[in-house]
Order: structure tokens, then sequence, then C-alpha cells
């Protein structure tokens, strides 16, 4: 690297809407797998349980959610286990719910890193986001275990076991992955300016969790707003992980909406994060 | 020996500088800021910011007004720098030498103009940028790396020399939270040191450390001028800058006061710091020092005022006066062995006088939080008249600097004829005042 002399820099003020430079992001990559393999590390330091947190959270979730909705409100699950029924969306679910709580925290908590060192900015919410990814594969662990325990114990029928659609499972992760960006990189672009962001994420997830069919069933959504429920862009990534995990046959429709929609929040959130991000240092 | 450049001003103005061999241009750049004060108490209760919020909803004027004032912290600033040029930007506080190394470190976007810089851009605003406490010094090492752009590879190759440089061979696989301040300096400084860029940008980072450390580092950055790279140096330390630099730019108020040799600008930088001394209107002549607005540190020596032996301001000073210097200083933690040291240089940046509670005067002090002073009382000052720049800091003896200002103020010593000769004791034929006579 050392003696390229050709390459010339040219620092102006920008103004309004700028490229997004994928490819400044691609030459920035170690440095983006350095920031989220800190994350990672740092994690669970210090903490008596450590990884066993990771799967912890997923076992603790749907317990506790199969004693309140399934034994208690008697919520239907699409003829599975409702423990398996409810742990196939908390993967996307609580992977989407971190991953959008540290994206929206990401410029935040890397103020200091910003104010005093050039990198790409889009690298601090992307690392924050894949920073997720290790504790949803532990998760994606625990309901693997979880199916076998089933289909052993009998509880489970072999028939609703998934076939080709298994395969379908990256793109929904890829699917989770955008939602979660997309709306954490609005909400990171607008934190550093508006610390209001900070304490509105809590909320926003709680709604957002209530409006998801995590612990009840899309079907139970009236008929006539079952391919609108597709502009909330986790409904879609619950279906398609339900349909690729448990068989449980999907409305089409409502996950190519969501998929739009994850698509199109991705790219709104990446070029409104680039249009605030030079007044970062100067706001933090 | 440095190499004298030649900025002309007129040429680097209509930009015919050679485009080969310029390693950094810039043009016109200008940065605004607008600091905006709400006119209102920092913490308000809830109620209050409802009612407020109603009102505005309303259209009520008069509440919540808001002060808006624009500042310029840097205004049409023209600079070429060659390749290889070793640059020192000298400047009082909040003169632009920050703003001007943030913008060209990309960290914020001028308001105004353009810069261009060629090759391979390295800045060290700060050392230890992105360290993390929970992460062992090798880990760390490579974060560090990266953030400061180097590729993994060169940093595994040169893993050994940054352990070295940094002298913490036993404590490489220690996280660096059990670290001692001094150790966690000196690894931070290593990984960048390492960092091999065509242009390098360095603020004020040497203001922490021992002693020893800083010359190392001083030594390093020297070789890493000599290899032909470029180098833009931030520092209050005249003697780091008249050391390292051939060339010296000294801004004011945002804007290019000098640019010429090293010394040159060193001169007129002293000017600037006594000439300020006059014109800031409202400092009363015995204080030589007054803090801005307080900064975050946990320590920091706020005021220090000249006095007479009886507590008395003293405006004036001449050659041989007794006189107490006062440091008023807040501390927000506890130091069990803490110490005052000051330096007094010459403008040329010869060291004339070293003072320090410890280890030097060996008197033990300890800093409790909140604000304090402490009185240095001179018998006889046996400095020869002329002006003097005043550095000072709090330590932890012979450990490490807790808050550190070179060249804060200006001591400017009137002659007095002690020798009843007609010739009184003067810079620069001789900077002390010595008590003697001749026998014939």
């Amino acid at each position: 690297m050392n003696g390229s002399a050709e390459q010339v820099l040219r620092i102006a003020p920008s103004r309004g809407w700028v490229g997004l430079k994928l490819n400044e992001l691609w030459q920035y990559r170690e440095l983006l797998f350095f920031l989220t393999w800190r994350d990672i590390k740092v994690r669970y330091r210090q903490t008596v349980l450590g990884v066993l947190w990771a799967i912890m959270v997923p076992v603790v979730s749907t317990v506790l959610f199969t004693v309140v909705f399934a034994r208690m409100a008697n919520v239907d699950s699409d003829n599975r286990p409702y423990p398996l029924f409810t742990l196939a969306a908390l993967l996307p679910w609580g992977f989407f719910a971190a991953a959008l709580a540290q994206c929206a925290n990401s410029v935040a908590q890397s103020s200091h890193l910003m104010s005093k060192v050039y990198f790409p900015r889009l690298i601090a919410p992307l690392a924050a986001v894949l920073g997720g990814l290790p504790d949803f594969i532990v998760a994606f662990g625990v309901f693997v275990v979880a199916t076998i325990v089933y289909l052993v114990k009998g509880d489970l029928s072999p028939d609703v076991l998934p076939g080709m659609n298994l395969l379908l499972l990256p793109v929904f992760v890829i699917m989770t992955i955008m939602a979660a960006l997309g709306t954490g990189l609005w909400l990171a672009g607008l934190s550093a300016k508006y610390r209001d962001v900070k304490h509105a994420v809590p909320f926003l997830i709680q709604a957002w969790l209530f409006m998801t069919p995590v612990v009840y069933s899309a079907n139970e959504i009236t008929p006539s707003y079952r391919t609108l429920i597709g502009l909330n862009p986790m409904i879609g990534v619950v279906e398609g992980f339900r349909w690729a995990l448990l068989d449980i046959p999907p409305n089409v429709p409502t996950i190519l909406l969501s998929a739009v929609v994850a698509v199109v929040m991705l790219v709104t959130g990446a070029f409104f994060f680039r249009r605030v991000e030079k007044g970062f240092a100067d706001h933090l | 020996m440095p190499i004298t450049s030649d900025p002309a001003p007129a040429a680097r103005g209509l930009g015919t500088t050679d485009a080969a061999t310029s390693a950094i241009e810039i043009h016109g750049i200008g940065k605004r800021y607008q600091i905006t004060t709400a006119v209102r108490p920092v913490y308000d209760r809830l109620g209050e910011s409802l009612i407020r919020g109603f009102r505005r909803l309303f259209g009520t004027p008069g509440d919540g007004a808001v002060n808006s004032k624009i500042i310029w912290a840097l205004k049409n600033v023209d600079l070429s720098i060659q390749r290889g040029d070793v640059v020192g930007l000298i400047g009082r506080n909040g003169a632009g030498k920050s703003t001007l190394l943030k913008i060209l470190s990309r960290i914020t976007d001028p308001t105004e103009g353009y810069a261009l810089m060629r090759g391979r851009v390295g800045s060290l605003l700060e050392v230890g940028t992105g360290f993390h406490p929970d992460l062992t010094g090798i880990e760390n090492i490579f974060m560090n790396g990266a953030i400061l752009g180097m590729r993994r590879a060169e940093v595994r190759r040169k893993l050994d020399e940054i352990i070295a440089f940094a002298e913490i061979e036993k404590f490489a696989q220690t996280p660096v939270k059990f670290y001692s301040s001094g150790m966690y300096v000196r690894l931070a400084f290593s990984v960048a040191a390492h960092n091999e860029p065509d242009v390098l940008l360095v603020d004020e980072v040497l203001a922490v450390g021992d002693a020893a450390f800083q010359q190392k580092c001083l030594g390093k950055l020297g070789e890493v001028a000599s290899h032909g790279r470029t180098v833009v140096f931030v520092s209050h330390s005249m003697s780091a800058i008249t050391r390292l630099c051939n060339r010296g730019v000294v801004l004011e108020a945002g804007a290019i006061h000098f640019d010429g040799s090293v010394n040159d600008a060193a001169r007129r930088y002293n000017e600037l710091v006594f000439g300020g001394d006059q014109s800031a209107g409202g400092r009363l002549p015995h204080v030589l020092y007054q803090e801005g607005t307080p900064d975050h540190h946990d320590f920091a020596i706020t005021r220090i005022e000249l006095l007479t032996t009886s507590s008395q301001p003293m405006p004036v000073v001449h050659t041989w006066d007794d006189l107490v210097l006062r440091f008023h200083f807040r501390a927000r933690q506890h130091v069990r062995r803490g110490g005052i040291h000051i330096e007094l240089r010459t403008a040329e940046g010869n060291k004339v006088l070293e003072l320090s509670t410890q280890p030097i005067a060996n008197v033990p002090m300890a800093i409790t939080p909140g604000e304090h002073h402490a009185d240095l009382r001179i018998r006889r000052l046996p400095l020869a008249a002329g002006d003097y720049l005043l550095s000072a800091g709090l330590v932890i003896p012979k450990v490490e600097w807790l808050w550190q200002m070179p060249d804060l103020a200006g001591l400017t010593v009137h002659p007095r004829d002690i020798y009843d000769s007609g010739l009184p004791p003067a810079l620069p034929s001789t900077a002390v005042a010595v008590d003697h006579e001749w026998r014939i």
C-alpha cells in the first residue's frame, strides 16, 4: 500500500444526498471484521454464565411464552407443539430486536471513534448488526435440539418436517438482517442529533413484538388484511421461518411484500445515514 | 539538519506549486460552527419542559429562546505542503489547529474550500483510539491497527516490533485494563508509530506519558520524517516542534498568521502569546494564566497568579525580585502522591528552569478532589531580563503527567541594574542573573 502516490484524496464540503461508496466499505472490511469481533468478544466478559446467556434467552422466553400463551390463553399454534412454534419465530425476532437496538445505538456507542478517526461510518451500524449473528446461531442450535427432542418424544410428526423449503432459510435470515439494518440505519442517523432515539427504541421494539406474530399465528389476523400486514417486514420473516422450519404454509404475497419493504428500508436507510453522517463529528 | 523550505506566500496564493511534489494542498478551507445555547437550565424538570413545549406549540414567544452564534473556526486557509516536509502547526488554544487536522483527517467536513492529499494518509489525533479495556494487549494492537487503516498481515509482521517498542513484552496477553496508564500510552503510541502512511497527521498526543518515553516517541516521529514522509504535527511544545520540524505555520483566530522557517514561527508564536496578554482586556496583569472554558479533564491548573511575598498582586517582575507563583488547580480524583511541575524556557526553546514539588524540592503533596491552590515562593528570581515561556502541569512524580500544558503562559522579566553598571543582565546574552563579585 505504501508509495501509492497516485492515490489522490479530495476533501471538500458535501451537500445533500451522496453515494454509498460501497467500494470503500469493501476496503475497510478488516475494520468491520475487527469491530464485530470485538463486540462479540467483549459481550459476555465478566458474566458468570458467559455464552450460556445465548442459550438462556431463547429457552427462557420460549418457556414463558408457552406458559402464558399456550397454557393460560390457549393460543392456536397451527397444529405444531407451541414451544417449537414460538421458538421458530423467536429465532429471527430475538436477532432482529437485539440487532436493531445495537444498530440504533451504534453511532452513540462509537462516538469516541468517530470523533478521532476516519472510517466509512456505515461500518459502525453494520458491525452492530453482524455482531448479533453468533447468538442467532446458538439459538438455532437450541431449536434443532428441541425439534429432535419433540420427534423422539413423538409430539412432533415427521410429516411436518421441512423439505426443500428449508433451503429458503438463508433468504429469510438475510431478510432479517436487511430489516434490522434498514430500520437501525434510520434510527442511528437520527440518534446523533436527537437523543430521544435512545429512549424510544425499547418501546418501539416492544410495540413491534406485539405487531408481529411471534406468540400467535399469522393466520389469526383478519383475512382482508392478510397480505397488507406484510408491510411489517418481520411478519414476512416470521412466516418464512415457520414455513422453512415447521412447514407451516405461508401466505406468499405477504412474504414478497415484506421482502420489498425490507429492501426499501435498507436502501433508504443507507442513503439517509450517508446524508446525515457528516454531521456526526460535530454533534457528538 | 532540517532543510529550510521556501513557502513564499505569493507563490502559494497563486497555486503555482508543482503538483507532483506537493503532498497536501489546501485551498480556501473554512469551517463554520453554529453554537446554539438554549436559554434555560441544563437540568430541568419534565413538567417545565412540557409547559414550554405547549407554549411553543401555541406560538408563545419569549420562553425557550435559543441563542445562536456562528463561529468560523477556520477561514480562507491556503497552504501547500511538499512531500517530505515536516510542518509544525502552532497556535494558541482555539486557533484552529485541531479543526484543520480534523478536516484533513476527514473526521469533519469543511464548510468551504477544498484540499487535496496525495498518498496514504494516517492520522493520530489521539493515542489508543478504539482500545478496549477487556481485550489483551495483542488483541488491542490488531484492533487499533485496523482502526488506523493497517492491514492484518502488516500488523502481524510488525507485532514483535510494536510490543518491543512499547516495552510490554511480559504483559502482551494481559487485558489492558490492568495496565498502568504509562504502559497503556506506550502501547497505543507504538501501534500508531508503526503505521507507515505517506502523510502523517499528529495532534498533541505526547502530552501524556513519562518524559523518557516522550523522547522515544519524538525520536520515532523524526525517523518517520527522515524517510521522506510528510508529517503535520500539532503541539504546544515549542521544543518538540523546533526539534522535529523544518517549517512552522502559526495559526491565529482561524487564519494563517505566519508561515516560514520553524525558528521564525516559534518567535512569532512567542510574540503572539505575550501580545495576547495585553490585548485580552479582561485579564489582570498579574494573572499569568486563566483557564478558558473548563474541560472534561479530571485534573487541571485553572489559574496562575503572580504575587508579592505578602500575597499582593504583582503586575511587574524584575530580576532578583522575591515573588510567589500561585497555582490554582482543580481535581476530581484523589491522588495520594501528587505534585506540581513547572518549566521555564526561552523563546528558542532552551530550558532555563525546572522546578517541582517532587522530586526536585522533595515536598510531599496529596491532591484531593476540589479546587485548591499551591504557592511557589522564589527568592531573588535569578533570571535575566527577557521573555520566558512557562509550562506547568500536575504530576504523579516520576510516574506520569496528570495534566500538562506546555507554554501556557508568558513571563516577562524586566531589567534591573543589579550590578550597578548600567548593564542589567538580559536575554539573549544571558538567561541567569548570578549574584557575584570580582576580586582583583
